[in-house]
């Protein structure tokens, strides 16, 4: 599994806009650059980042080989109720994980 | 005279036409090995308009609305800081639909394709990319009504991605 950083504020008031931040561990290799021998280092990144909450999806991003490696992805939502946000990283070469984060809406 | 000419002119086309057969058939054997050994460093302004075509499906793309903030002179290309903000009141009936970002120079010009909706409160999004040369890179916003609006920054990189090391 891979590490995951996640800054979600754990308390927030209703309808306030909160910044989720997230970053994980990956080496985002391109499949641009070849060894010494002049084999290429075949691509190996994650494609796809979703964000839900309470299992609806709030945030989707595709990424590109052009993504620095652990790539770190900050974007807003409104917190609208009490609950879970789940995020969750897809890749090559079967790469999955899930995070999932309380949150408490006054 | 005339007839040195009459010949030339008779022999000439059948020299050029073997010799261009040999032309292709080395031109053949070369593009196999110029695609199987060389990658391009860089993608061509060109393939960034494709690019920027297939995300907005020939719809006009006016610049302003959306800030690209990027540093304008970045040592390290293999991390560079982006956010891009979109000015919209984010409600249900006029929100930003898709944020993305192409280069111009990257081997691949996509670099990330956001989705979101009025619920993210605020259109922003903020990550890290790779840039490999001293580029343009421009960032897409996509409104809820099919109208795409675009901001594009140029910037100056010393040290490229993709040029690192060979392991």
């Amino acid at each position: 599994m891979a590490r995951a950083l996640i800054n979600i504020p754990p308390k927030a008031k209703r309808g306030e806009i909160i910044t989720i931040r997230t970053l994980i561990s990956h080496h985002m290799e391109t499949g641009f650059r070849y060894t010494t021998t002049g084999t290429q280092i075949p691509r190996d990144i994650i494609t796809t980042f979703v964000a839900t909450y309470n299992g609806e999806e709030i945030f989707r991003a595709d990424l590109f080989p052009a993504i620095a490696a652990n790539p770190f992805i900050t974007f807003t939502t409104v917190a609208t109720e009490s609950g879970t946000i789940a995020l969750s990283w897809s890749g090559d070469n079967g790469f999955a994980a899930t995070e999932q984060v309380q949150i408490t809406v006054e | 005279m005339t007839l040195t000419c009459k010949h030339d002119e008779i022999g000439a086309p059948k020299a050029s036409r073997r010799d261009a057969l040999r032309l292709i058939g080395a031109a053949a054997v070369g593009s196999t090995f110029a695609t199987l050994r060389i990658q391009p460093l860089s993608a061509s302004p060109a393939e960034m308009r494709t690019a920027l075509e297939r995300i907005t499906d020939g719809k006009p793309v006016t610049a302003g609305r959306v800030k690209l903030e990027i540093p304008p002179l970045v040592e390290n290309g293999n991390t560079v800081p982006i956010t891009v903000t979109v000015e919209s009141a984010m409600t249900a009936a006029d929100h930003v639909r898709a944020i993305h970002v192409v280069t111009e120079k990257n081997p691949q010009p996509n670099v990330i394709s956001c989705r979101l909706g009025p619920r993210a409160g605020r259109a922003m999004v903020s990550t890290r990319c790779r840039l490999s040369d001293t580029q343009n890179v421009i960032a897409l916003a996509e409104m809820s009504d099919g109208s795409f609006w675009s901001d594009s920054v140029s910037v100056i990189i010393t040290l490229g991605a993709c040029l690192e090391d060979l392991i």
